[in-house]
């Protein structure tokens, strides 16, 4: 089919109001369809349903004021409310059908010129809490499968692959590689079979941007897919998602399918040589299936150990075939890319770190949820502006990055830009997105001991520096936290964690001791007051 | 992987379980790469993993035991014993664990009287706990019988253990 006959054939009338109600994540778990179904009970007992239109949406990013519903009117004035409990619909209905609309004096509204969303930049998360996800129809209209038809029409697949490299996109998945050059990697491999993997583990946990962006906007990461399967001549996908993650999974299959019904998936896509397939893995609960090899050996049916690199999945990947994989993130920048250019891109964010990055706001702070935000804006704009830093007015302390593999970064380094680079020097990374505020009552020590643990608990156990090391840590560590350490375990610390950090195999161990060498780097003293008193 | 001298065997081959196991193993054309799919859904049908059962599929996607074997313990998504009828799992990822998660796990534990991993004597309740169910935004969150529970505290997890366990508060 071709794309205009989409686009028509999708396009609906506009009634006079919109209400949107969020129906993914952490709302769904506030009981937020039952809201939905109430707003629409309400409307219909008022006589209003062909007026205001009420539609179930993903994620609008203040998740911890769950469940939201927006109200939009025909001049696109917008009132959000936060908390809303079913009983409440018939209030929001009837505020409608009163000029001018009085807000309701029991329900509570979020002003929506606040940092927290004024600062945002929505590149990934454009159509979340805006498209129902599980209406292919509504993603088409927000210009969906625009990019996917214009590079098979268009480009050829080096002109793709060019494409994203002057964009200058990183991985999103942790590392930063440019995906431009992994994509010419595998583009380069002779031509046969090859596949795309999306990596969906996401394994860091107190983050979960993958799960919203899958629950929100699944056709964006297909699309992405799909046109890193068309850059590197590839005719099988894999996404391997966290079994954890019920609805994600769920719309996901619901996304395939519909796509498949509409000839964007399979033979002959737009009418052009291209085909393409993908399928669905479950994880089933390993940490260490987060890393490249050891998720192909999971995809294989296999345990999911790592395995040396190189050679490089770009090579040698599923099945001895080469392979590309990108994170989540990654493919949901790649259609708007091809469909706004890859300078538009380049020109948001830094020198080195080009575009936008959604984190997960988390932990202590007032305003938890999740943002996208340009790279290069400073720790602070995101922690103090946008978060309102920690509740009960207590004192932000540090936050942490990269989650196990990352780093505690204290408050007096807020000022620094948010970017590959400048994380890196601060002794944390970047990583997938998790951003976990710490106040006064978090103690280092234990957070160090609470990584650590989690670390031996994944551990793969393949080689020994990481099977032993992070159980060795672990007991040095607790011993600082009983107040039993004395300065010998200090040194065996410090010597422990370099060992671990340059003799392991993979990427888990290699940075397992990275949240005790930030503690250590800027919270010494607490590791200090932990020891045993000298007599 | 056979228990001391017990006679291996299948489940009853008109278990209607296993017709229905059967289906997505053929879905999958036998292929060895499909077993951990093939894991889930056993799993999801028969409640665990009997050892049994995974010498039958092992059979079935003529795959070495020991490889079925090792796959079924190296994750953590498949149990070998049964589970209670009801179950609890507190997450202790990150955003939780700064929200106190820990303390609403040793509470749980007292009350329950087990620890982590454990199910009651009765089979009633089995506690267990999660790196993180990507709803961090409502932190510190529960999962009581699949139904994910945000901004816990201790009086409302206890509350709830009691919903769940069918006890009148
Ligand atoms: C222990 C470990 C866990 C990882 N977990 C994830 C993960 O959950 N999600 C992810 O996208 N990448 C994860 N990675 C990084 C992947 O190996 C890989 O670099 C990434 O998927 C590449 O995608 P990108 O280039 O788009 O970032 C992990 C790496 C390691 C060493
Ligand atoms: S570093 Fe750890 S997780 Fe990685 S291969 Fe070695 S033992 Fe396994
Ligand atoms: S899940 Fe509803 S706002 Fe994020
Ligand atoms: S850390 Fe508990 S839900 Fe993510």
């Amino acid at each position: 089919m071709d794309l205009t006959q989409l686009k028509q054939s999708t396009s609906a009338a506009q009634k006079k109001y919109h209400i949107r109600c969020c129906t993914v994540g952490g709302c769904l778990s506030a009981n937020s369809a039952a809201v939905k179904e109430q707003l629409k009970t309400a409307i219909a007992a008022s006589n209003l349903t062909d007026q205001v239109q009420v539609s179930g949406v993903g994620c609008m990013g203040l998740c911890s004021q769950g469940p939201l519903v927006r109200v939009e009117t025909e001049n696109a004035t917008e009132v959000l409310y936060r908390q809303v409990q079913p009983e409440q619909s018939a209030a929001i209905v009837s505020s409608l059908t009163q000029s001018p609309h009085p807000e309701p004096v029991d329900l509570k509204t979020q002003p929506t010129d606040s940092p927290f969303f004024t600062r945002q930049h929505r590149i990934v998360l454009e159509n979340s809490g805006r498209i129902d996800p599980e209406k292919i129809e509504e993603y088409i209209a927000a210009s969906g499968y625009e990019a996917l038809h214009h590079c098979l029409r268009e480009m050829s697949s080096a002109e793709v692959v060019d494409e994203i490299t002057r964009s200058g996109l990183r991985g999103r998945g942790g590392a930063g590689y440019p995906t431009g050059l992994k994509w010419a990697t595998v583009a380069k491999m002779p031509p046969g079979q090859k596949y795309v993997v999306c990596n969906a583990d996401e394994g860091d946990p107190g983050a979960y941007m993958d799960r919203s962006v899958l629950e929100s906007d699944p056709h964006r990461v297909l699309e992405g897919l799909e046109i890193a399967a068309y850059a590197v001549g590839a005719n099988q996908g894999y996404i391997y998602v966290r079994g954890e993650y019920p609805l994600a999974i769920n719309h996901l299959q619901t996304a395939i399918r519909q796509a498949k019904r509409h000839g964007l998936l399979g033979s002959q896509i737009f009418d052009s040589p291209f085909d393409f397939r993908v399928d669905l893995r479950i994880g089933a609960g390993a940490f260490v299936c987060g890393e490249e090899t050891a998720l192909m050996a999971s995809i294989e049916g296999k345990r999911g150990i790592p395995r040396p690199r190189p050679p490089y999945p770009a090579e040698s990947g599923l099945w001895g075939r080469p392979t590309l994989i990108n994170n989540v993130e990654t493919y949901a920048n790649i259609a708007p890319i091809i469909r706004k250019g890859a300078d538009w891109f380049a020109s948001i964010g830094t020198e080195q770190s080009k575009g936008t990055k959604v984190f997960s706001l988390t932990g202590k702070v007032k305003n938890a949820g999740l943002i996208e935000v340009p790279m290069g804006i400073s720790l602070k704009e995101i922690v103090e502006g946008m978060g309102q830093g920690a509740p009960d007015g207590a004192q932000v302390k540090a936050v942490q990055t990269g989650g196990p593999s990352g780093g505690c970064i204290p408050a007096d380094a807020f000022d620094t830009s948010v970017d590959y680079e400048s994380l890196k020097a601060l002794g944390s990374i970047m990583g997938s997105g998790g951003m976990i505020v710490m106040d006064e009552h978090t103690h280092m020590v234990d957070v160090a001991q609470f990584f650590m643990q989690f670390c031996m608990d994944e551990s793969c156990g393949k080689c020994i520096p990481c099977r032993a090391g992070t159980v060795q840590l672990y007991q040095l560590l607790t011993k600082f936290k009983e107040h039993r350490a004395t300065p010998a375990d200090l040194e065996q610390l410090e010597m422990l964690c370099d060992v671990v950090q340059h003799t392991s195999l993979c990427g888990l161990g290699q940075s397992a001791p990275n949240p005790v060498l930030s503690t250590l780097r800027y919270f010494r003293d607490e590791y200090l007051v932990a020891m045993v008193e000298k007599t | 992987m056979t228990p001391n001298n017990t006679v291996v065997q299948a489940p009853p081959a008109n278990d209607k379980r296993l017709r229905l196991l059967e289906a997505t193993m053929k879905r999958h054309q036998y292929r060895p790469d499909a077993l951990i799919e093939v894991l889930h859904r056993a799993q999801e049908l028969f409640g665990y993993l009997d050892i049994k059962l995974l010498l039958h599929i092992a059979q079935r996607l003529k795959l070495p035991p020991s490889q079925v074997y090792g796959v079924a313990t190296f994750y953590h998504f498949f149990s070998l014993a049964p589970k209670g009828v009801h179950s609890c799992v507190v997450c202790m990822g990150t955003a939780c664990y700064v929200k106190q998660a820990a303390q609403l796990l040793s509470f749980l534990e007292k009350e329950t009287g087990i620890q982590v991993g454990e199910t009651t004597s009765d089979g009633q309740l089995s506690l267990m706990t999660a790196r993180c169910l990507g709803a961090c935004g409502i932190a510190p969150t529960v999962v009581f019988d699949d139904q994910l529970e945000g901004h816990q505290t201790v009086e409302s997890v206890g509350e709830r253990l009691n919903t769940c366990l069918g006890v009148e508060a």
